[in-house]
């Protein structure tokens, strides 16, 4: 079975008097281990469909199948476990804690999940992962303190602490130079090949969505094609 | 999540803007702060004023003789000399209510001291015990009469600070001898000075002597003289014997023996009537108590049983002690209410930052949501924050509070109490504050949605 599964997924949100549907009826498969690229102009339904994928928001109506449970209609309590253990996410503009260390930022996400670990067992998970993103010299060092390419590695590390199934990335290199990210594509696509970790990259770059092994293009609320 | 965790993301997050953490404290630890002072300055001077009323004597029961109902005249209250002063002894023994008990035998007589004399508005004899009703055991100068003193009739006194003036014009009166009714009387403690008492009587205008020097040699009272007519006995014989006015009328067979004589060796006595028993009770609280007490023991002693009227009669001054404490009690209540609205301001001043608290770091409610955080979770947060937040203002609040008190004590000679209650109550609520201001910041964090959160500028 695929790790994602959605089937006929509809989400309609109710402005007022008016209905306005931003997704009409999605459906769609990845396997583990995919790296996928998520394109779609802005309005599209792209961060509607990015957040019910994310289980940050729940669809109107359709299934949606994680890791072999069916969660649409899960709810709020029961969506944030289900993020604490299964998804990482890496955010356009990092969303680091300011004048919090690049250590604790990484061991935050810890506190919420129900594998209880000490102290010292954290601080081991979180510094091994700043070293798989190379930023083993820079573990007290604040976010101010940190270059644009080196906080969304801090961020990345962040998202795998909780060992997730899928990274979920939005727009990950949309405040960085090309060059920056550049590093960063190749990071996540280390990551996706290494790890064997399942990543959706969430973006309206083509170029970006080129790293990716398979591209998935969304317009007016519906898959439009997926090229490989 | 554990609460040390929760504990030490509270005191990060505190610890990012420490300038606006301070500020916001600073309403609760000026609001403890001033909860702490007013215990402390309130409970001393409580405490003082119930030390003055005790040694004024306000803690004492009053026990009098009943009155004489004789052919439709009555002759007023203390007539009757059933009181005696074993009574006084019985009533120590017998009452668990009672610390001390003093039989009083007063009198109103010129006191001599070479060419000076002087009245001293009270004389009273009694025991060493009396001075422990009055908290009085401590001599300015010489020393106390002891039960020895009382038991053998010692002709010795001491005297308060109006005689000393007087009397002697301020040179010390230790060792020197007073006339008292022609009875050399030896002086050997001076009281220390209390001032005029609650109904402005002068309390150093005294001389104590031991009852049985008073009764028996200075009044020379006997059974058959009722209090009520012994300085007209004694001083105001108007009419004299035929005897004294023509010496030689009559022969004597056996040789007189002088005034002097007759009252340096007094017939032994068997019984004896007192004008009063003054009594102190444990405490205030012990009052009702011990008058039960010393009622049911004086009538069982008194023999009288049945409908048989008490030939005595038993006085106490808790009204006064209570108009006095209520008084302070008020104040000090009052004050506390002024403190604990200026407690209210500072959690007022703690729910405005932590609502702009909320508001700054939506982002960051959101990044916690998306990586897990759930409703439950960012309450406690912000809660645990609040509280945090209030406790060290309790803390730094109790210090300053102490601080200031020690500061009232030693620059205004205020008197001050510690007052362990003070701390505990502060303690207890600034955390209140702190939970009840700070739940609606936190409740409505805690209610935002993550992908609005995430989103938000």
């Amino acid at each position: 079975m695929s790790l994602i599964e959605l089937r006929d997924i509809r989400k309609t949100y109710h402005l007022g008097e008016v209905d306005l549907q931003v997704l009409k009826g999605v459906s769609l498969a990845i396997e583990k281990g995919e790296l996928v690229a998520l394109m779609g102009a802005s309005g599209s339904g792209k961060s509607t469909l990015m957040n019910i994928l994310g289980c940050l928001d729940h669809p109107t109506a359709g299934e949606y199948w994680l890791d072999g449970q069916e969660i649409s209609s899960a709810g709020s309590n029961d969506r944030a476990k289900l993020r604490n253990r299964l998804i990482g996410f890496v955010f356009q503009n990092f969303n680091l804690l300011t004048r919090t260390s690049a250590l604790e930022n990484v061991v935050m996400p810890l506190n919420y999940s129900h594998e209880h670990l000490s102290e010292h067992e954290m601080r081991e998970r979180a510094t091994k992962l700043l070293s798989l993103v190379g930023l083993s010299q820079r573990l007290d060092h604040q976010p101010s303190q940190l270059s644009g390419g080196q906080q969304q590695r801090v961020a990345i590390a962040r998202s795998l602490i909780n060992r997730p199934r899928l990274l979920l990335a939005d727009e990950p290199t949309g405040n960085l130079d090309s060059h920056t990210s550049e590093e960063i594509l190749s990071m996540l696509k280390r990551l996706n090949e290494d790890e064997g970790l399942t990543i959706i990259l969430v973006t309206h770059d083509p170029g970006v969505a080129e790293h990716a092994k398979r591209v998935i293009h969304i317009r007016d609320g519906l898959i439009e094609n997926t090229t490989n | 999540m554990k609460l040390l965790r929760i504990l030490v993301t509270s005191l990060r997050a505190l610890r990012r803007n420490i300038m606006r953490t301070a500020l916001t404290t600073l309403g609760i630890v000026i609001g403890v702060a001033a909860v702490i002072a007013m215990m402390e300055i309130g409970k001393g001077s409580t405490m003082a004023i119930q030390r003055t009323i005790a040694t004024m004597g306000a803690y004492n029961i009053l026990i009098f003789p009943g009155n004489i109902f004789a052919g439709g005249v009555s002759y007023g209250s203390g007539s009757s000399i059933t009181l005696k002063p074993e009574d006084a002894d019985a009533i120590l023994a017998e009452c668990p209510s009672v610390i001390t008990a003093a039989p009083i035998v007063r009198s109103r007589t010129q006191i001599v001291y070479g060419n000076r004399n002087w009245v001293p508005n009270t004389m009273i004899g009694t025991t060493p015990a009396y001075l422990e009703v009055h908290d009085w055991t401590d001599m300015a100068d010489g020393e106390a009469f002891t039960d020895r003193d009382v038991h053998n009739c010692n002709k010795v006194c001491l005297v308060g600070q109006t005689i000393v003036r007087e009397l002697f014009a301020g040179e010390s009166p230790v060792g020197k001898e007073v006339r008292m009714q022609n009875v050399n009387v030896k002086v050997i403690g001076v009281l220390k000075p209390k001032g005029a008492n609650m109904w402005g009587q002068d309390q150093d205008d005294v001389v104590l002597a031991p009852w049985t020097t008073i009764k028996f040699r200075v009044t020379g009272s006997t059974l058959s003289t009722p209090n009520l007519s012994t300085s007209a006995a004694t001083t105001a014989s108007t009419t004299p014997l035929p005897s004294q006015v023509y010496p030689n009328t009559s022969l004597t067979l056996y040789s007189v023996p002088s005034a002097t004589q007759t009252a340096d060796t007094p017939a032994p006595v068997h019984f004896a009537n007192i004008d009063q028993v003054v009594v102190a009770a444990r405490s205030a609280e012990d009052i009702p108590a011990a008058i039960d007490e010393i009622t049911s023991l004086m009538r069982e002693r008194h023999h009288l049983r049945g409908e048989t009227p008490d030939d005595f009669t038993i006085r106490d001054l808790t009204e006064i002690v209570k108009t006095m404490s209520s008084t302070t009690e008020l104040m000090t209540n009052l004050l506390l209410i002024v403190a604990l609205i200026s407690l209210v301001v500072g959690g007022v001043g703690i729910m405005n930052i932590m609502l702009v608290s909320v508001t700054e770091r939506t982002r960051e409610i959101g990044l916690r949501m998306a990586v897990g955080a759930q409703g439950p979770d960012i309450l406690r947060q912000f809660l645990t924050e609040a509280v945090v937040l209030c406790l060290l203002g309790g803390i730094f609040g109790i210090g300053l509070g102490r601080a200031t008190s020690w500061l009232v004590r030693v620059v205004k000679h205020w008197p001050t109490a510690t007052s362990l209650g003070a701390i505990v109550a502060a303690v207890a609520v600034s955390a209140t504050v702190g939970i009840v201001f700070g739940f609606y910041p936190a409740w409505k964090a805690s209610r935002l949605d993550p992908i609005e959160a995430l989103r938000y500028e």
